[in-house]
């Protein structure tokens, strides 16, 4: 086998909503899978995006395979259930399964993952540091773990979680479940990869999750821009529609050639529309800078056109490859 | 070519945010669904338009940008609705930023003696659940709204919903703390606290050794004594979730679900309309915000491909400008009717769902004048635009 194109083995990917953070999670999965790894792609949030992304039925609480990659390689998901999540919790630690029903019927199950919700977020921190660390003959379960995380805004709050469990409870076995959960959390083999778009806000969110994760001492990995697209304009066209304006009559003459329907107003369309492509790809394009300015390894995935399909993540999947051989380089 | 026979596609009623507003019976306004949508700048957006209309309107933003905020002059903190300044407004626009910390240290003042309220919040587990636990802050935006209400200061109230995991958290939210402080759960936590076996059924046996094993006896007691501490004021915070819930279910309460046009915000989107319905919320309809429809709908995204080629070879000086001009508008149309079919399948599920479309801004809305853009294009007659296409949608309707 190849060396794993990270030196990471739990990759947590963050973005604003609407950055198309699941898609990119699905995608580092697949490239992280590559040459026969096996690798276990983690949804936190019950939306069973996962299972849209790879068209198969919403995934149960169990590891099941998703996709198989280059090489032999596979991607089995999970997505986690509170409620599961604690009962086995229950069972693995303290030997409570049927405890657990009890505590259901009781509401106490209720009482964790609704009223204190912050609980779901230790429990599910919690399954992920026991995948991350899970063995078998002797060597890793699996080589990755990649973590469909919350958003940007909570990011560091749901990493964190277990850090302010351990305040809370100062002794006792989650104290020791929390402190290991942080160890792993914090360790160089943790990455958080901040996927955003090339829009403000997105990329202001980025900036001030980059400051709260580093303050809380987790280890940043890379910022993934998504759905860059290419200017359609020539440069020198680019440069013309986006400072003084582009108007019909512009146009117009080797517009004639093309026989386009009589009824007026089609040059002036196409020119308010040339502008405004070319503003908003030059504003976009300006944004390059403060995301660079983040001084964070940095890899562009392009906007796809069409329907997200298997093809269209392996195509991701390579350039996240590339990136993650660079960068590891580079580091 | 002919399309295929069969029921035509229903066609969205249009959705009047412009009336809502206007209609001095609407007191409540809740917008709602995923993150990222653009559900805050769409809140202050209608907030403004009613203040314009000659409302006397409060917007309870959640977690506005930083820009947003201080264009509605948002640059405190202190949990209090702040007046912005419209130049020209009829009425008034208030706004303020929910500090959910803040609010729940209000509540606990409220309803305890000054040393019960001392000894909630030192307490441990209060101060981790006041101010870090995730949730928190929906119960909190519900407790505002509440409190908004009753103060009956404002003739409208325009609420933005957390950005939770789900948009459904938020309605959840109260129900949950009913659920919460009806069951049994909360008697078994005071009871450590308590003197006596009073609760000692077998299940609480079971329940104590279980906790103590796995909180460790620490936590456990902070949580008690949390608990216990709250005992007092129980019956109110009950009777205002209940209240608060009943408060969105009343007449004069609206919900404006929002939504990109993508698969993932319609979906939720779909899941929100649904859960409204099943629980006898009202809802105003849905607003697909950020689309792209094209500054003509005359000239198809095939023709314009193929007219890019033409035009690139018969040449001329502008020959390249000009076909990329028209590869634009292809990609727009394309774009456009991708949207459009996003939109007609919520319409297809969801066919009495009033629908308003809000082209995207070129940038982020972060002054008075780009709210006003955005609040034009929410409440504007639905026929009125540049192109004739009915505000309804992004394409125009195809002709049968």
């Amino acid at each position: 086998m190849s060396p794993s194109p990270s030196s990471a083995r739990l990759h947590v990917v963050t973005g604003k909503g609407g950055t198309g953070k699941t898609t990119v999670a699905a995608a580092l999965a697949l490239a992280l899978a590559a040459d026969g790894r096996t690798v276990l792609l983690v949804e936190t949030e019950g939306r069973q995006g996962i299972a849209q992304l790879f068209d198969t039925a919403p995934l149960p609480y169990e590891e099941r395979r998703v996709a198989v990659a280059r090489g032999g390689g596979e991607v089995k998901a999970l997505a986690i259930d509170v409620e599961e999540a604690l009962l086995e919790y229950l069972d693995m630690f303290y030997n409570l399964r049927r405890a657990g029903r009890a505590l259901r019927k009781m509401g106490a199950i209720d009482f964790a993952t609704a009223i204190a919700p912050g609980l779901r977020d230790v429990l599910i921190t919690g399954k992920i540091k026991e995948a991350v660390t899970r063995r078998q003959d002797g060597r890793p379960v699996y080589d990755a773990v990649v973590v469909d995380a919350p958003p940007t805004g909570r990011i560091t709050r749901f990493l964190g979680v277990t850090g302010e469990m351990s305040q809370l409870a100062r002794s006792g076995p989650i104290k020791t479940q929390s402190d290991g959960v942080m160890a792993v959390l914090k360790s160089p083999q943790t990455a958080v990869h901040l996927v955003t778009i090339l829009e403000d806000m997105p990329v202001q969110e980025t900036a001030d999750a980059i400051d709260e994760l580093h303050k809380a001492g987790l280890p940043i990995g890379s910022v993934i821009v998504n759905l860059v697209t290419e200017p359609v304009l020539p440069p020198d066209g680019l440069a013309r529609a986006a400072g003084d304006g582009l108007t019909g009559a512009d146009l117009a003459p080797a517009l004639a050639a093309a026989h386009l329907p009589a009824d007026g107003g089609i040059a002036d369309a196409l020119a308010a529309q040339t502008v405004e492509h070319a503003r908003r790809w030059m504003a976009q394009d300006a944004l390059r800078h403060d995301v660079e300015a983040l001084g964070r390894p940095t890899v562009e995935l392009p906007l796809l056109t069409g329907p997200m399909d298997l093809g269209s993540l392996f195509e991701l999947a390579g350039r996240l490859e590339e990136h993650l051989l660079a960068a590891d380089v580079a580091a | 070519m002919t399309a295929p026979a069969g029921r035509p596609r229903p066609q969205a009623p249009a959705l009047d945010l412009g009336a809502l507003i206007e209609d001095r019976e609407t007191r409540i306004v809740v917008c709602c669904g995923a993150g990222g949508v653009g559900k805050t700048t769409t809140s202050a957006a209608l907030a403004l338009a009613a203040a314009e209309a000659g409302r006397s309107v409060v917007v309870l933003t959640i977690d506005p940008a930083r820009r947003l905020a201080q264009s509605l002059g948002l640059t405190e903190l202190d949990n209090e609705p702040r007046r912005v300044d419209v130049p020209g407004a009829a009425g008034e626009l208030h706004a303020m930023m929910l500090d959910m910390k803040r609010t729940f240290d209000d509540i606990v003042a409220a309803h305890s003696t000054p040393e019960r309220a001392q000894a909630i919040l030192d307490n441990p587990f209060y101060q981790t659940l006041s101010s870090s636990f995730s949730g928190t802050q929906e119960y909190m935006a519900m407790e505002k709204l509440g409190q908004l209400r009753a103060s009956d200061q404002w003739d409208l109230i325009i609420v933005d919903t957390p950005p939770s995991r789900s948009a459904l958290d938020f309605l959840d939210a109260p129900n949950r703390m009913s659920r919460f402080l009806d069951g049994t759960m909360i008697r078994l936590l005071m009871a450590p606290s308590r003197a006596g076996f009073k609760f000692a059924s077998a299940g609480f046996l079971l329940f104590s050794r279980i906790v103590s094993k796995i909180l460790g006896g620490q936590l456990l007691r902070d949580i008690s004594a949390f608990v216990a501490a709250l005992d007092t004021m129980f019956g109110g915070f009950r009777e205002r979730a209940t209240a608060t819930y009943e408060l969105l279910r009343r007449p004069g309460t609206s919900f404006v679900v929002v939504a990109s046009p993508e698969p993932d915000a319609l979906r939720e989107a779909s899941y929100f309309v649904d859960r409204l319905s099943a629980d006898e919320m009202p809802l105003a309809g849905l607003v697909v915000n950020r689309t792209h429809p094209p500054a003509t709908a005359a000239l198809s995204a095939t023709r314009a491909a193929a007219a890019a080629e033409e035009v690139l070879e018969a040449g001329g000086p502008d020959a390249p400008l000009a076909a990329a001009a028209l590869r634009v508008h292809a990609e727009r149309m394309t774009l456009a009717a991708r949207e459009q079919h996003l939109a007609d399948r919520f319409t297809s599920a969801h066919p009495e769902v009033a629908v308003r479309t809000v082209p995207a801004a070129a940038g982020d809305v972060h002054d008075l004048d780009g709210l006003r853009t955005m609040a034009a294009a929410l409440t504007g007659a639905d026929a009125d635009t540049p192109t004739g296409t009915p505000r309804t949608r992004i394409l125009p309707a195809r002709r049968s």
